[in-house]
């Protein structure tokens, strides 16, 4: 590197940018000049050495929801800055500031040649999606830790700018990104395996060379044979609940789901309706909660002998920053509930 | 929603970040109207909601009744 300061871009979702809330969640890209929030402990990091020379802000759901096109507005702005390196997030647990920062990252190095980093907690769906292509520095599951993490952001960063060379995952602090490189080890492979062998069965800790995917592909179960015949269940992760969450279905990492009757209901109104999910800004699912689990059309769907039946009671749960064994958990119960009842097909509805 | 599959549940899910849900092994994946009204949206009038929510289901229910591949983890 000549030994001019660094030029920093960072990216921030519509919250840490001090814009506001879920309410503010569709806001479209702006570029503010210097650092913001979490920001100025980049700039501080960075001292005399570089400077965080623009903030890029963009609400989480006008990114998702408009992928290309969003990040095509993000890039021309990141273009305009001549940054040397982009810092994203970190995003820590939330999905969708998660794969806006994993895709602006990626978007970044293929088409500008800039080198980028990001940063998120294991569960995070941006990790999964993105971690082959980019960069992802490990966080926890809170914003705790934000200095230190990210410390670590700029630290990778500055390797990649240098053209330095960049260490292990365990060492840096980021994702194995799936490159196999050849290294001499002190013993050989066979020797490796009988000491995890070992350790495993000694119930000591072992670190795994090779590490199974997390997400096994599953088989899709055949199409509904007549439709006219099945008796169709909705679901949902939304959150949707009865006035004054009777179950007590938590706004986060739910424990429990509910099933909710809505037999002889054509159409759910607002007033007996609550939405127990602190992931999204609920007052359109509030004012009609059809928009989240379409019973109006369902039912019509069913006078027209579309569907055989729709089945009398809705299950819904919350799926906000749910670990995965107790989605899954959840999964399998909910799926239990349906057999015994006799449910065909499913329709489920993500927010 | 994997779990609902592989009680041999068909399923066909509503979603905006279909990515995610195609990357955790969803097989049957349709796109909603957003994060915050899959099957909706508050600017239009009453009528347009219905039809839009009425197409969006009728979608669910077209790849309900195809047959659908293995989804594997990107």
């Amino acid at each position: 590197m000549d030994g001019r300061p660094l030029r920093v871009v960072h990216y921030l979702n519509q919250m840490f940018g001090g814009i506001g809330g879920e309410e503010a969640a569709g806001i479209g890209p702006r570029s503010v000049e210097g650092p913001v929030g979490p920001g100025r402990v980049l700039a501080q990091a960075l001292g005399d050495s570089g400077t965080v020379v623009a903030t890029l802000i963009c609400g989480d759901n006008y990114v998702v929801e408009r992928a290309d096109e969003a990040l095509a507005e993000l890039i021309a702005l990141l273009r305009a800055a001549e940054p040397d390196l982009l810092l994203a997030g970190p995003a820590f647990n939330a999905g969708r500031y998660g794969q806006a920062c994993g895709a602006l990252c990626a978007a970044a190095t293929r088409e500008l040649g800039i080198p980028a980093v990001t940063a998120m907690a294991e569960e995070n769906p941006g990790v999964e999606l993105y971690h082959r292509d980019v960069y992802v520095v490990r966080t926890g599951d809170t914003a705790r830790n934000m200095a230190a993490d990210l410390g670590a952001m700029l630290a990778l960063g500055r390797k990649l700018v240098d053209g330095a060379p960049v260490g292990r995952p365990s060492e840096e602090g980021y994702y194995p990104r799936g490159r196999v490189v050849a290294e001499l080890a002190a013993k050989p492979a066979a020797a490796r395996a009988v000491d995890m062998l070992l350790a495993k069965l000694r119930g000591a800790p072992f670190e795994s060379e090779v590490h199974l995917p997390r997400f096994q592909p599953t088989p899709a179960p055949p199409p509904v044979p007549d439709l006219r015949r099945a008796r169709v269940a909705l679901v949902t992760d939304g959150g949707l609940v009865p006035r004054g969450n009777p179950d007590g279905i938590e706004s986060r990492a739910a424990t429990r789901f509910g099933a909710y009757p809505i037999a002889g209901l054509s159409d759910l109104r607002s007033e007996d309706y609550d939405v127990s999910h602190g992931g999204y800004d609920t007052s359109a699912v509030k004012e009609d909660p059809d928009r989240l689990v379409p019973v109006d059309a369902a039912r019509e769907l069913e006078a027209a002998g579309i569907i055989g039946e729709l089945y009398e009671h809705f299950l819904s749960t919350c799926g906000l920053s749910n670990p995965l064994e107790n989605s899954r958990r959840l999964g399998r119960e909910m799926a239990e509930h349906l057999r015994e009842a006799g449910v065909d097909a499913v329709i489920l509805t993500s927010t | 929603m994997t779990e609902l599959e592989r009680a041999g549940l068909p399923t066909a899910h509503i979603c905006t970040m279909t990515p995610v849900a195609e990357m955790v092994g969803s097989n049957r994946v349709v796109a909603g109207n957003g994060i915050i009204h899959p099957l909706g949206e508050a600017g239009r009038g009453p009528a347009e909601e219905r039809a839009m929510r009425r197409a969006i289901l009728e979608r669910a229910l077209e790849v309900l009744t195809q047959p659908a591949g293995e989804a594997g983890a990107r």
